[in-house]
């Protein structure tokens, strides 16, 4: 029989409880709620890290676990965070545009009020009316459930037709890249109903919650990211540490013969693409709202290469890598970016890390994958194989008498 | 006794060159057949006609007593009719635990959902540790498969296909890298499993296959030579030439 699922995880454990001291943490030094020494644009930073720590787990289970290298992760990223903006977006300028028909002598029809929206909102791409895609703007639940569905059947009906001819490696990546690429064009497009490259913007303001200011806001939102990532770390734990790990893993080392033991391969992959598809968006519709705007650039084809690169330098293949890497890289560029490196002067030439930053990460990518393989969760290797030695089957001890491994174990 | 696998005039062209050649062959429901011919015989290429990996160019391959058609199907759906199949080269997960690979065989439903819910019951691990007695393997249930020796590689794949209670057996010169006292092993096991299913062994050692006593069919240049008992095919002129004498 099975031993419960979190004593046969430990990490997972490990995991979640980092993850709440993390948060409280960060809570009692915030500038809302706690004692001001965290600044509530660095609670911002902190939760947006968060929703990319849970996007990178979806990239290390689709890449790292199943052997699918996507490059198409954050399109359904930004897509979660274009049908929550929408919603956001459409309820803050209700409440704008209502209030100001309110002075007006007579009380505003309905028809009137989306005429004031559609201005507002369209007036930059130049048009007035509400485009059919905002249908359901106006209801939170139902842009709630696109955040989901949206996503979730593009990267189905994308997955099924990609899979089902059996594209793979190097040549599925590439599919993915397009079709993020198509999408990114797409929707610069002024015409695509969603205010093109000006994209959605004022996100950070909450409709009906106008009188909760930023600084306690952002802790909220750092507490959703924190469950929403500490759900998915379980959630991913749970597929991967059964059978269905094996089979996935399978795939990945030789999924020929996968299909062979007769399970159908083109499934396993469909399902793993649409949920961590699914995962990215609920991601990216958490981290939108604290980025404050969105725009199509946000989801070119490089966004999803980061993606890849702070999975490798993390570790793939392992949970904690994912999140590891992706907390870590863009940290530490926003530190370089963000121009609070110190520069460097050679004399004859000042390195300054804004324009140099993509080097060193470009290296460091190229060093990991050539030295460390394994990434920086394979340093927790080095630490575990030193406390407990896999020996099994060796005996444990010295003298005949000693105990044996299986007596040990009773 | 009836016919299990019945596959008629296939043939196979691999860039002009002719693998399989009107090739026919048929097993009843439990029976054992070595196949036995030079390399490029294409014996290989028989097997991945019969899994759906390869395609043949004309002919028909029949299963089963619903005479199901198996070019209409994948991969996945032939083994799960009940096709298992041991690779030339030993193909285990060497990322895995033996136990891990082994469960990944067992007979259970195999689509995802019920994959993803499946908890491994008692029962389930008392037939994966029979199945590792069997296969001398019982004590490294918990180490990674990629540790294991070539000889035990073998081992494992062949527990796995064990562990997938197919109809037919396909298996892939099974001896290859063992020592003479697993390879009677190896023999006793295949025996063993032809009393109640269909085993197709392809092997180059005469000492195997004449243990293994049975019918043999030898390939030569994609199409059937000869086929009888190991004495009457070795006796042939034509076997001789082309296999024996060389
Ligand atoms: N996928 C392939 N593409 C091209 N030639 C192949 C392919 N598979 C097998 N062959 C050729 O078909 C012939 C039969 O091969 P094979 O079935 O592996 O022989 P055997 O297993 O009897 O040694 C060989 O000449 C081999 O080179
Ligand atoms: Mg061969």
């Amino acid at each position: 029989m099975q031993k419960p699922f979190f004593i046969r995880n430990p990490s997972v454990m490990i995991f979640v409880a980092l993850l709440a001291a993390f948060t409280i943490g960060v809570t009692i030094l915030s500038q809302g709620f706690g004692i001001d020494v965290i600044s509530t644009s660095m609670v911002k930073t902190l939760g947006k890290t968060l929703c990319l720590c849970l996007i990178a787990l979806a990239m290390d289970l689709v890449w790292g676990y199943t052997g699918i290298l996507s490059l198409g992760h954050f399109a359904f990223f930004g897509l979660g965070g274009y049908m929550v903006g929408m919603w956001l977006m459409y309820e803050r300028t209700k409440a704008i545009v209502v209030n100001s028909l309110a002075e007006a002598p007579l009380p505003p029809t309905p028809n009137e009020i989306r005429e004031g929206i559609g201005t507002q909102i369209f007036g930059v791409v130049g048009g007035a009316e509400i485009p059919p895609i905002w249908v359901f703007a106006d209801s939170l639940t139902m842009q709630l459930a696109l955040v989901v569905l949206i996503p979730g059947i593009l990267a189905f009906v994308f997955g099924w037709l990609a899979f089902r001819s059996r594209v793979t490696g190097v040549y599925l990546s590439i599919l993915t890249q397009a079709m993020t690429l198509a999408l990114a064009l797409y929707l610069f497009q002024n015409d695509s109903g969603l205010r093109g490259n000006n994209g959605l913007s004022g996100l950070q303001n909450i409709p009906g919650a106008e009188g909760v200011p930023q600084s306690e806001l952002s802790v909220y939102f750092l507490w959703a990211s924190a469950l929403a990532l500490g759900l998915g770390y379980v959630l991913a734990a749970w597929i991967v540490g059964g059978k269905f790990g094996s089979v996935i893993r399978g795939i990945r080392d030789d999924e020929a013969r996968v299909r062979f033991l007769g399970y159908h391969v083109e499934s396993y992959k469909l399902f793993i693409f649409t949920v961590t598809a699914i995962i990215a968006a609920i991601a990216g519709a958490l981290y939108y709202p604290q980025a404050g705007i969105i725009n199509p650039a946000e989801m070119a084809p490089i966004a999803s290469i980061y993606l890849a690169v702070w999975v490798a330098i993390g570790g793939r293949g392992r949970l904690y890598g994912a999140v590891i890497g992706a907390g870590f890289v863009s940290l530490v560029s926003t530190w370089f970016t963000g121009g609070q490196a110190p520069d460097i002067p050679l004399g004859f030439y000042t390195v300054k890390w804004v324009d140099w930053w993509l080097v060193l990460l470009g290296l460091s990518f190229v060093l990991v994958t050539l030295f460390a393989p394994k990434g920086i969760g394979g340093l927790f290797d080095l630490i575990s194989g030193r406390i407990a030695p896999n020996r099994h089957g060796a005996d444990l001890g010295p003298g005949m008498g000693s105990l044996r491994e299986q007596e040990a174990e009773k | 006794m009836s016919t299990l696998l019945e596959v008629s005039g296939i043939s196979v062209t691999f860039d002009g060159f002719r693998a399989i050649n009107n090739l026919s062959f048929r097993i009843g429901t439990a029976e054992m057949r070595a196949i036995i011919g030079p390399n490029g015989a294409g014996k290989t290429t028989f097997m991945d006609i019969v899994t759906g990996k390869t395609r043949p160019d004309e002919g028909r391959v029949i299963w089963g007593e619903k005479s199901i058609n198996l070019l209409k199907m994948n991969e996945s759906q032939i083994a799960r009719a009940g096709i298992g199949r041991k690779f030339q080269r030993p193909t285990v997960f060497e990322d895995q635990t033996v136990l891990e690979n082994l469960v990944m065989a067992l007979k259970k439903t195999r689509t995802p959902l019920s994959v993803l819910g499946y908890r491994r019951s008692s029962d389930d691990i008392d037939r994966v540790e029979a199945l590792a007695d069997e296969i001398g393997l019982r004590a490294e249930l918990p180490r990674k498969s990629g540790e294991l020796a070539h000889g035990q590689k073998q081992w494992l794949e062949i527990g796995m296909l064990l562990a997938q209670e197919p109809r037919l057996l396909l298996v892939d010169e099974p001896a290859a890298g063992m020592s003479p006292a697993e390879r009677e092993h190896t023999t006793a096991l295949l025996v063993e499993a032809a009393k109640t299913r269909a085993v197709v062994v392809v092997e180059h050692d005469m000492e195997f296959v004449r243990r293994l006593n049975c019918k043999v069919t030898v390939f030569h240049e994609g199409s059937v030579l000869a086929e009888g008992s190991l004495d009457h095919v070795t006796a042939n002129q034509h076997v001789i030439d082309v296999y024996l004498g060389r």
